[in-house]
């Protein structure tokens, strides 16, 4: 809630909007995970009151400026994302590692499913399966990412 | 939110407040949607917010760019007495083959029936960059370093030296987003031009081809017949290159043939394109008048464009459909091409 926090979320939202858009060869580009949605998810686990909905939204929104056919399509998804992460944050944050992992991988293939509804709905579709190979590897990169915002974030989860 | 005595003892906003907080948020994203697809009312808000991301992109993309402009200053002299051999060859090749250029220009209107020949359908170019930033992975989109500030306006037209690239869809003031021909939204019409036969060239997907679906399996076309811009559809002038066919499958079962060809362009070596002005009155222009030079002070002019000027999604693929088979002098391209318009990139 504090400024300090504020600052460091900014931070981890700026490294992650800049790791989600840098230029990556085409073979490594689908393997890519969402960092900005795992650093939202991350937030509402450990800091529901700095993150949550809002940040998903905004998050979102970004997505959507840099990467989304029609705006408001990603802010939906990640909203929804965050809201089952703020809402179960308790259960979540006791679980061991391995298990949290499953829990992203779930909430990233709901993320994933929200996606590609609108896209077919708006007439955008990608019916490629190269799409979902993004929620395995965001769940296999949890841990280490979570582990290393938790330390930045000064240990308060 | 009200203050419960310690922060320790105040409700989190677990239960009762996000939820009231993901529905406004919820409905508030699909108010935007709503808004975004339909009526075009975020053109304003879209333009600003391309304009604010567009730092962080050339941020993104400095590094690379730096490597490659390092890369190329410490190139070696041999090289480049190499490459300007090479281009100072292309360049006498090239004038000779347009040394006769205004002669038969001139020509040609007289057999028109012209008084005078015409100027050239393209009217001005600017040279573009590529920012190397995935715009976005499973899309083919690129990014270009020139935005409304320069005069781009939606819905035009982009090349290279070699043939067609894509369209401009979402313009910001100092950067536009490219959809490239390959894109599988993205469909351009196009004409064979041994035979004059009209179609529609849709992406296929890949990097590297484009299909052609709505050809039927007795049409006169083989591989290395050179597709160019038939003019319809009202953003690429007529004649223009855009591929060269590589791979006719005709089945005895289906109705339809199946074409693939290889865009001429070299979209994925290419680090710089053109942006193209287009005279409106030429009659090798885009059939719906493309506006041409907007005023580069007044933003507010942004072309949203017109709605059968947008690529069109390519339709679904019914192997069992019972299509009339258009006669052999019709163009088969009629009816997919009167299909009605969607797909607001």
């Amino acid at each position: 809630m504090n400024t300090d926090s504020r600052g460091r979320l900014l931070l981890s939202a700026l490294v992650a909007l800049i790791l989600t858009v840098l230029p990556l060869p085409a073979w490594a580009d689908p393997v890519r995970p969402q960092f900005l949605v795992l650093m939202v998810l991350f937030w509402s686990v450990n800091a529901p009151r700095t993150g949550g909905v809002a940040l998903g939204f905004f998050c979102g929104l970004m997505l959507d400026v840099f990467q989304g056919p029609v705006l408001g399509e990603h802010a939906l998804a990640l909203s929804l994302a965050a809201y089952i992460f703020v809402r179960e944050h308790q259960r979540i944050r006791s679980k061991p590692a391995f298990q949290q992992a499953l829990i992203v991988f779930a909430a990233l293939v709901v993320y994933e499913i929200v996606l590609f509804a609108i896209d077919g709905w708006t007439g955008h579709p990608i019916t490629s399966p190269l799409r979902w190979i993004h929620t395995v590897t965001g769940a296999l990169i949890w841990p280490p990412a979570a582990a290393m915002l938790a330390y930045g974030a000064g240990r308060r989860a | 939110m009200a203050a419960f005595g310690t922060g320790a003892s105040r409700p989190l906003q677990g239960r009762g407040g996000s939820g009231f907080r993901f529905t406004f948020y919820a409905v508030l994203a699909v108010v935007v949607m709503y808004f975004d697809q339909r009526g075009h009312y975020l053109e304003r808000i879209r333009y600003v917010l391309q304009g604010a991301a567009y730092p962080i992109q050339l941020a993104v993309s400095s590094p690379p760019a730096a490597w490659r402009w390092l890369r190329e200053s410490f190139e070696s002299r041999e090289a480049l007495r190499a490459e300007n051999e090479r281009l100072r060859r292309e360049q006498r090749d090239l004038q000779l083959r347009s040394m006769r250029y205004e002669d038969l220009a001139r020509e040609n209107g007289e057999l028109r029936g012209l008084r005078d020949a015409l100027p050239p359908v393209a009217d001005r170019w600017l040279a573009a960059e590529i920012v190397t930033v995935q715009v976005n992975g499973l899309r083919q989109r690129l990014l270009l370093n020139r935005g409304a500030s320069n005069g781009v306006f939606k819905g035009q037209a982009v090349l290279d030296d070699k043939g067609l690239i894509g369209q401009t869809t979402h313009v910001g003031p100092w950067s536009a987003e490219v959809i490239l021909i390959t894109d599988p939204e993205h469909a351009v019409p196009v004409r064979i031009e041994r035979t004059g036969l009209r179609t529609i060239a849709v992406g296929a997907g890949d990097t590297t081809s484009l299909a052609l679906p709505y050809l039927p399996g007795n049409a006169d076309i083989k591989a290395g017949d050179l597709l160019v811009t038939s003019g319809l559809g009202g953003v690429f002038p007529e004649g223009y290159p855009v591929a060269r066919v590589t791979d006719v499958r005709r089945d005895a079962v289906q109705p339809l043939a199946q074409i693939r060809a290889a865009p001429l362009a070299h979209i994925d070596t290419d680090s710089e394109v053109m942006l193209v002005w287009f005279r409106a009155d030429h009659p090798a222009a885009p059939t719906t008048p493309v506006p041409s030079g907007t005023r580069p002070d007044a933003p507010v002019e942004l072309k949203s464009g017109n709605a059968a000027m947008q690529p069109q999604a390519a339709p679904r693929k019914l192997p069992s459909a019972p299509e009339p088979q258009p006669g052999p002098g019709q163009p088969p391209a009629a009816a997919p091409a009167a299909a009605p318009a969607k797909a607001q990139p």
